[in-house]
Formats: C-alpha cells, structure tokens, sequence
C-alpha cells in the first residue's frame, strides 16, 4: 500500500515533510525566522559556508537545532574526492553522519554527476554515513544508489534554484514506483503547488530553498509550502478519485465468457 | 528484511479486509488510476469489479500491447522427474500417490530436450517433484551444459535450493526460476502440507529471493488457484511480485495462474475460480504489474486460451507433457513415469503457434539469449 507511510529516514522519524534548504537567505535571522514557519525539521546547510574555525557562526548560530536535525551538504564538490574530503569535515565539525551528497562539477545549471556520485556514495556509506544524494531523476541510478546503501533519494524536479517545478515528473513516478528508501524531491519546486504536486504523485518528502529564500516575505513563502505539503499528504490519505473514466462498452473481449461452450 | 516480515506478516489481514468491503466507487477509482496501488488492486479483484469486467480487459489489453508488443512467447516444460518425498495433498506427484516414479537418466533428459527443440521451441523449463537424491545441483548442472546450445533460455520449477545452489545453476546456465508459494495463506498451507520439507512455508516463500540475489533473469510467482480464496491470493501475488520487481530490479517477475486440475490424486478442489474470475484475476495483474511477464500452461483449455490472447499473458506453453519421458520415451527405451496433472489442451505446438497467429499475433520462439546471462 503507497500511501503515504510514516517518513522513516535511517530510524529517524520526521513529521513534516518539508526540508528546507539554508542558502540565499538575505539574513541568518531571516533563514531562521522561516525554518521555523516552514515547520521543517530538518534543514541542510552547504559546509562552505559555514565557518569550521567559529564557534559562533552566524549560519549555525541563528538555527536551534532542539527543533531541526542537521543535514550538511557537500556542495561546491565537484568530484567524489572532493565530497568525501568536505564530508569528514562536515562530520567533524558538527557530529552529525548525516550528509546531503553534491557532486555539482557544472557551474552553470549545477547538475549532478551520476558518476562521481555513486562513487562518493559507495565510500561514504563504508565510512560510516547516513548518505542521502541529490541526483538527476534517473531511476537507474536511483537504484544503484539505493543498492549502494544510501538512506535516501534526491531527485531533482528541475535544475536548483529554477523554481520551474516537477519538470522531471513521469521519471520521479517511475523512481518512486520502485524505490525502497524515502523518495526526496530535491531542487527546482518554485511554488506551493509544486510541492504539492510532488508529494500528491507519492514523494516522501521535498526539499525547498530558492523559492522560500527569494521570495519577498520568505516567512509566508515558508509558512505557504508548509500547507502545501500538509494538503497533498491530507489529500493522498483520503484517497482521490481517478482522473478519468473508461466509457462503458459493449464486450469485445470478454464476451466470449457468456457464450456457450 | 524479506517479503514475510517486510510487507506479509503485516497487510494479510487488512487485504481480506479491503477485498471483502471494496464496492463499486472503490472499482471506479481504481480503474481512473494511472500507477494502481494494492488498495486499488484488491478493489479490482473483489466481486464489486464483477460487472466492471470488460473496463479491465480493455485496459489490460491496451497496457499489454504497449508495453509487450503482439507478441506471445511460447515454452515447454521438461519434467526430469516425478519422485517427491513431500505429501502435499492437492498434487499428483504425492509421495502417497502411487504412480510410477522416474528420475530421467542425462541421457534420457537430453533425448526429451531434443524432442522438445525439434518442434521448435528455444525456451525450456525444467520440472520436478521435490526429492534431493535424485535432482542434485550436480544433475541440473548437467543436464543445462548439454542444453546450453539448444536453448536460449533454461527455466527451472524444482524444490527450493540455497543462494549459493542457485548461483551454481546460474554458472551453469539457467536464467529463469519459478517458486509458487500454492497459497499464501498460512494456516491453509499447512494443511496441505502435512508433511515433508515443503511444510516449511517460510523456506518456500523465501527461495525465490535467494534466487534474486543469485541473478536469476525471471523469478516466477503464483498461487495454485482452487486451494484458497483466489481473491485474496492475487492480492499477496501482486504484493509479492511489486516487492521482487524493487527489491530486484535487474529480474522481470513472472506471475502464472494455474488452476487445479485432475491428476491421481482426488484431491477435490473448494473454491475453483470460475473462467470469468480468472480472467478477472489476470487481467487485474497486469494493471497492478505493468511489466511482468504473465504467463498461461496447457492446463486451461484450448478455447480459454486462444480467448486470453491479446488480453493480458504474455508467456505460453505448448504441447507439454507433465510426466518425466513424455515426449520420446516408448516402450523400448523404458516406462514413462506418471504425470502431475492432466492437460486440457492438447495442440501441438505448431497449433498452438498456429492459433496465436490467426488472433494477429507472433508466436515468438526465443526472446532471451544466452549471452545475456552470466555464463
């Protein structure tokens, strides 16, 4: 049975199915502000931007993780030596083995590298880490990944900070349709509905920054994909009708079950 | 985790539940869904589908199409022996039935096979009852060396074999495995199972894993219909085969539906599933499994079968002979053994063949080659 079961990431379990991303804020106290109306609990923050030598820096600083789980990111990495080396500091430095794997080698749109990906997974997972990778919506990969040991699925619905939305839809059913770990939409939702829709098509959870950071009131920004998320789950558990009906025919291809034999 | 803990041991009870209750909106909703779930499923197998019959075929026909092609695949069985030291009280090879036992000699087996090749078949499945001092790893890996170069797919339904018995066979050049866990309920499968290791109904429900993980191309399931409730069965069928086609990705999952059928054993069926709840049932399958191969035996009857072409199976066998030697033994190279059941269509399969081409489809000899399988 698909729907909806409890969000278990690596036996944690999370009642919301928004993460929020960190990144873009114009504020710490901005980002934090909109964490909490998101009503998330698990934020991820790019290791590179946090300072490892500060105590108090001002990205960790402004978060109170009594309410969120941390989720460091490795981005900037552009090869799986890189993300394994970013991914023992973030360990490191903030006592978590969770990690959000980024292996981006393109500037431009910031696509994932399938490659060097699966490889950094496969060492990290040996390493120890709760390993949840962004990736393109390639259901193969998913699987690989999968097999590979991550907790997790990060398909992006379009490329990061796009807010186009479930560009990647028919690929993302296919990977849910066969996924036996949590299925994260990660990347590209720009609006509630697209949240939703994400979540409506069976998503586990999704991931949002851009649209929530940019917006001009990001707490109300925070606060609308936090309904949106709930609608969708609300809506998946109360079992929606199908979209279309197949007209009643005559019996081409079972008539031959009321004949006589 | 495995099926048994992962998803068995927790929704059979909801399923019965689910089946019981399901009513016509439930069907409905069902039939409008691109990606079905089990919920729609059993709706869809539950006596509220009855009248929506039709509306499923169509569906199922048009999926089947898309995804397969108007093709129909055709094998035959080669049963290499009828000794079983289980007493399962449905079957005609019942340690307690007195038939008369063979284990084919290699060279006897090769004969049948050459017999089976000669009208024109290149995919083989090989058949026996359940007894390990005749059918060993080191017979079955005999056997498929010497098939190797006739065939370009070897199958086997035998006794359930370790991981590691399952690699050696895949070594050797099998690529398809075939368990029916007969019902999947548990309380009746001990019933009928009184005594031998096939008791063991956990064992039997998870060989077909250790064949997964072993590399098996194609992991047949299904339950032999007229023991429990056959609603209630397709509904754990399709669950089992949603769970292999995820856990094992790199395998297609074949599901078949065989009906009891007569044989020495007088075993009387309760509940036969009637033609139209069969072609409910298979038809419902293939809307909860897209890509699974279904697949029909000559124990349905030639009228039935030709009807399901187009519908919903995808696999078919033809001309078989259920007992070890009846295709070639005679009386001269020594008594056949008896048979596990009676055949309802006799064709041969050049009939067989003959009949899927005039309902506009191919009948395909060989989809799968050797050299795709790791050997």
């Amino acid at each position: 049975m698909k729907s909806h079961k409890k969000l278990v990431i690596s036996e944690v379990e999370f009642n919301s199915r928004l993460f929020v991303g960190t990144g873009k804020f114009a504020s710490p106290e901005k980002m934090a502000a909109a964490c909490e109306a998101s009503g998330t609990e698990l934020v991820t923050v790019a290791l590179r931007r946090v300072d490892l030598k500060n105590p108090n820096d001002p990205m960790l600083d402004a978060l109170d993780f009594s309410k969120y789980r941390l989720l460091p990111n490795t981005s900037g990495a552009r090869d799986a030596e890189e993300a394994v080396r970013l991914a023992k500091l973030a360990r490191a430095a903030t006592r978590t083995n969770w990690l959000k794997l980024e292996v981006t080698p393109d500037p431009y749109y910031l696509l994932p590298d399938p490659i060097e990906t699966l490889r950094a997974a496969e060492e990290l997972v040996k390493l120890g880490f709760v390993v949840l990778p962004y990736i393109n919506a390639d259901p193969v990969l998913a699987k690989r990944l999968e097999d590979a040991g991550c907790a997790t699925v990060m398909p992006l619905a379009a490329p990061i900070g796009s807010n186009k939305g479930l560009k990647t839809r028919d690929q993302i059913a296919i990977i849910i349709e066969n996924a036996n770990v949590p299925v994260v939409v990660d990347a590209g939702l720009g609006m509630p509905s697209h949240a939703a829709e994400a979540i409506e098509l069976g998503a586990d959870a999704v991931l949002v920054n851009t649209a929530i950071a940019i917006a001009e009131d990001p707490v109300a920004m925070a606060e609308a994909f936090k309904l949106a998320v709930i609608a969708a789950e609300k809506a998946r558990a109360a079992g929606p009708g199908g979209e279309s009906r197949l007209a009643r025919a005559s019996s081409p291809l079972t008539g031959f079950l009321r004949e006589n034999q | 985790m495995n099926f048994y803990e992962q998803i068995h041991s927790m929704y059979s009870n909801a399923i019965r539940e689910r089946v019981k209750n399901a009513n016509a909106a439930d069907v409905e909703r069902a039939l409008g869904r691109e990606h079905l779930e089990i919920a729609d499923f059993a709706a869809l197998v539950s006596p509220a589908a009855a009248p929506y019959i039709e509306e499923i075929a169509r569906r199922s026909a048009a999926i089947t199409e898309r995804r397969f092609g108007r093709v129909i695949q055709l094998y035959a069985p080669l049963y290499v022996s009828n000794e079983c030291v289980n007493k399962c009280v449905y079957c005609g090879f019942s340690h307690e039935v007195g038939i008369p036992r063979l284990t084919l000699t290699i060279e006897q087996a090769i004969a049948e096979a050459d017999a089976i090749a000669s009208l024109g078949f290149r995919h083989i499945l090989l058949v026996s009852g359940e007894d390990r001092r005749y059918v060993t790893v080191p017979y079955l890996t005999e056997i498929v060396r010497n098939l190797n170069n006739k065939f370009a797919a070897i199958s086997i339904e035998i006794q359930p074999m370790s991981e590691d018995e399952y690699r050696e066979l895949v070594a050797a050049g099998v690529d398809g495995l075939a368990i029916y866990q007969e019902t999947y309920d548990e309380a009746l499968y001990k019933t009928l199972h009184p005594a031998g290791p096939k008791r063991n109904y956990k064992n039997r429900l998870d060989a077909i894993e250790a064949g997964g993980r072993a590399g098996m191309h194609s992991l047949g399931i299904g339950a032999l219909l007229g023991l429990g409730d056959w609603r209630n069965e397709a509904v754990m069928v399709a669950m089992h085969g949603r769970y292999l086609a995820r856990k094992f990705w790199r395998s297609r999952v074949a599901v078949s539906f065989p009906r009891i059928r007569g044989s020495a054993h007088k075993f009387q069926p309760k509940s036969l599933p009637t033609d139209a709840d069969l072609v409910q049932m298979i038809c419902a399958m293939r809307l909860a499994l897209p890509d699974a191969e279904l697949v029909m035996s000559t124990r349905e009857n030639a009228r039935l079968r030709d009807s399901l072409i187009g519908l919903g199976i995808t696999r078919t066998s033809a001309g078989s002979k259920t007992n070890p030697g009846g295709y070639e033994m005679d009386e001269a190279s020594g008594p056949k053994g008896g048979e596990q059941f009676a055949v309802s269509d006799p064709r041969k399969p050049a009939e067989v063949a003959a009949a899927i081409a005039a309902k506009g489809y191919e009948p395909v000899w060989k989809d799968f080659d050797r050299t795709l399988a790791k050997c």
